[in-house]
């Protein structure tokens, strides 16, 4: 009945207030979609029970007359994210069971708007990974191909979007946990500017690092969830104040880095807009080849001091030892899985006494170079362009064994959260290999405070 | 060079427990990873400024009990793995 391939935001509000559907035949649509097709694609951990109750008094506003642009509209919520009551487990088992005590601040906003949460979305384990095979509950797959990851660590969200399954989707991005995904599924994907949008009430995996962001089927649906969710939080004492945005420019400079402009993708993009008469520059990041080395020592350290508090004490999986120093040790071996551990253990290296100065603190420095570099391109361009990923989706299985080669996929994502500037992934693009096309992302980044420039921008390529 | 027992001392400061085999795993996966960000040893630390780990800002919030004695009590209880008249309940550590 209702053509939810072809769905945006904007076109659900106009049909709910034309009375076209209820927002309860959408939802039910999506229940539908979801039973037919997730036990194959497994992106939701749970459905929500209360979905046809969150519908209905979506409803009721509609009727009023009270509705926002996001009253009734599905969203999926990926798993590390708080609504209260419901559970949430960052898809690991130390918290299997674990019910929520507080909304998220964008749960809250959200909520305001009187949107529906659809249910909680498959995702690696506290968020690390990338490709949702360190999830403690299976594997994604990707729509598009059930041979192959969806991408991680939102793997579920974009699975939920790019199968039909909800609307819109939330997720986090440390790394690239938006941006990968989204690319992976031919989706767009935003990561906002470091303390646009508050971390109050997401699991904290790197704390200087994490932000919240939507994963969407189009510029415009990202756009629409990012207004609805940034804002400055008392809660949140990284967060900005709204007046730290900047606004939209007239005639913008892209920029391509030097030695990051060959894949062929981008050689496409690049000749489309010099012939439409954009002005082009090569830009130049000298410490942009240490990011990955600078991410791979921070983000392990963040995560060592954000995850002790998973101890199986006050909350989450307790595992009985002989003693209370000994439930600490089981608790956590049980409860976490080896991802999660590995980076621990690399936390507590980097951070010990004698190999402090050399590995974090250097890193810090390194990440200084890193902003200082493009906050220098930004001095000369007004957005960057770059891939998403080195390529599409790989397949399930094909980088699990080897957690050195995994982190190198993130190359093109890693810098940008060590740098804290906006990025947004659109599709563009595709790979053939075997019979299937793959979709491929090229990722667009912005001075601090730019995300107009990257939906402006991005809009522009996705009608080209 | 890593050896078993770095990863042993690492285990027991983040309160982890592991089997033989789980060490042997970790040694072999974090080795190669510690040697690749060994790399930035090759920058010079000759940089002005002290190292930052993002924006230093001071929030404060006036100095008053913000919390509402009980109102969260219930929930935080119903999540405890043990608990006893609203105490969290653990074995004896000394």
């Amino acid at each position: 009945m209702i053509d939810l391939k072809n769905l945006t935001i904007k076109k659900v509000h106009e049909s709910l207030i034309n009375g076209e559907y209820t927002a309860l035949d959408l939802s039910s649509a999506y229940l539908e979609e979801i039973k037919n097709k997730d036990k194959d694609i497994h992106a939701y951990l749970e459905v929500y029970s209360d979905v046809m109750e969150q519908a209905k008094k979506a409803d009721e506003i509609i009727k009023s007359g009270k509705a926002t642009i996001l009253t009734g509209i599905p969203i999926a919520v990926k798993d590390n994210i708080l609504i209260k009551g419901k559970i949430a487990s960052s898809a690991s088992k130390i918290l299997e069971n674990y019910k929520t005590t507080y909304d998220a601040t964008v749960i809250e906003k959200l909520k305001k708007e009187s949107v529906v949460f659809i249910g909680r979305t498959n995702m690696d384990e506290f968020a690390m990974g990338g490709s949702t095979e360190n999830s403690a509950y299976g594997v994604t797959k990707n729509p598009l191909d059930l041979e192959r990851v969806p991408g991680g660590s939102s793997g579920g969200s974009a699975a939920a979007v790019a199968g039909n399954m909800a609307l819109v989707a939330l997720g986090s991005d440390t790394g690239g946990s938006i941006r990968q995904p989204a690319s992976f599924c031919g989706l767009v994907g935003l990561k906002p500017t470091y303390g646009a949008v508050s971390r109050y009430g997401v699991m904290a995996m790197a704390s200087s690092f994490d932000q919240i962001g939507p994963i969407a089927k189009n510029v415009e649906d990202a756009e629409i969830i990012f207004n609805a969710i940034k804002g400055f939080d008392k809660n949140d004492s990284t967060s900005l104040k709204d007046s730290e945005f900047k606004i939209e420019k007239e005639q913008i400079k892209i920029g391509f880095i030097k030695d990051l402009d060959t894949d062929s993708n981008i050689v496409d993009l690049k000749n489309k807009l010099e012939k439409k008469g954009y002005i082009i520059e090569l830009v130049e990041l000298p410490n942009l080849k240490y990011a990955l080395a600078t991410y791979y020592t921070l983000v392990p350290a963040e995560v060592s001091s954000n995850m002790a508090r998973y101890d199986g004490m006050r909350f989450g999986k307790r595992v009985s030892g002989k003693d209370g120093i000994e439930d600490y040790f089981l608790s956590r071996q049980t409860g976490l899985g080896r991802e999660v551990r590995r980076r621990i253990i690399l936390g507590t290296y980097v951070l010990s006494a004698g190999y402090y100065d050399a590995y974090y603190n250097k890193a810090n420095i390194v990440r200084n170079l890193i902003r200082e570099d493009y906050k220098k391109a930004f001095e000369k361009v007004d957005v960057i362009i770059t891939p998403t990923t080195p390529g599409p989706a790989f397949k399930i299985g094909e980088k699990i064994d080897d957690p050195l080669q995994l982190y190198l996929e993130d190359i093109f994502t890693v810098p940008i959260n060590l740098a804290g500037v906006p990025a947004i992934s659109i599709p563009y693009g595709t790979k053939k290999i075997g019979d299937k096309e793959l979709p491929l992302g090229i990722q667009l980044i912005a001075n601090y405070g730019d995300e107009e420039i990257l939906f402006t921008f991005g809009k522009y390529l996705e009608e080209r | 060079m890593l050896e078993i027992k770095d990863i042993e001392k690492l285990a027991k400061l983040a309160r982890i427990e592991l089997t033989v085999e789980e060490k042997e795993k970790l040694l072999k996966e974090v080795e190669p990873i510690l040697g690749y960000v060994a790399q930035l040893k090759e920058v010079s630390s000759m940089v002005e400024g002290m190292p930052k780990a993002g924006e230093h800002r001071n929030i404060m919030r006036d100095d008053i009990n913000p919390n509402v004695a009980t109102l969260n009590t219930e929930v935080l209880v119903e999540d405890m793995p043990e608990s006893q008249d609203n105490y969290l309940k653990v074995k004896k550590i000394l």
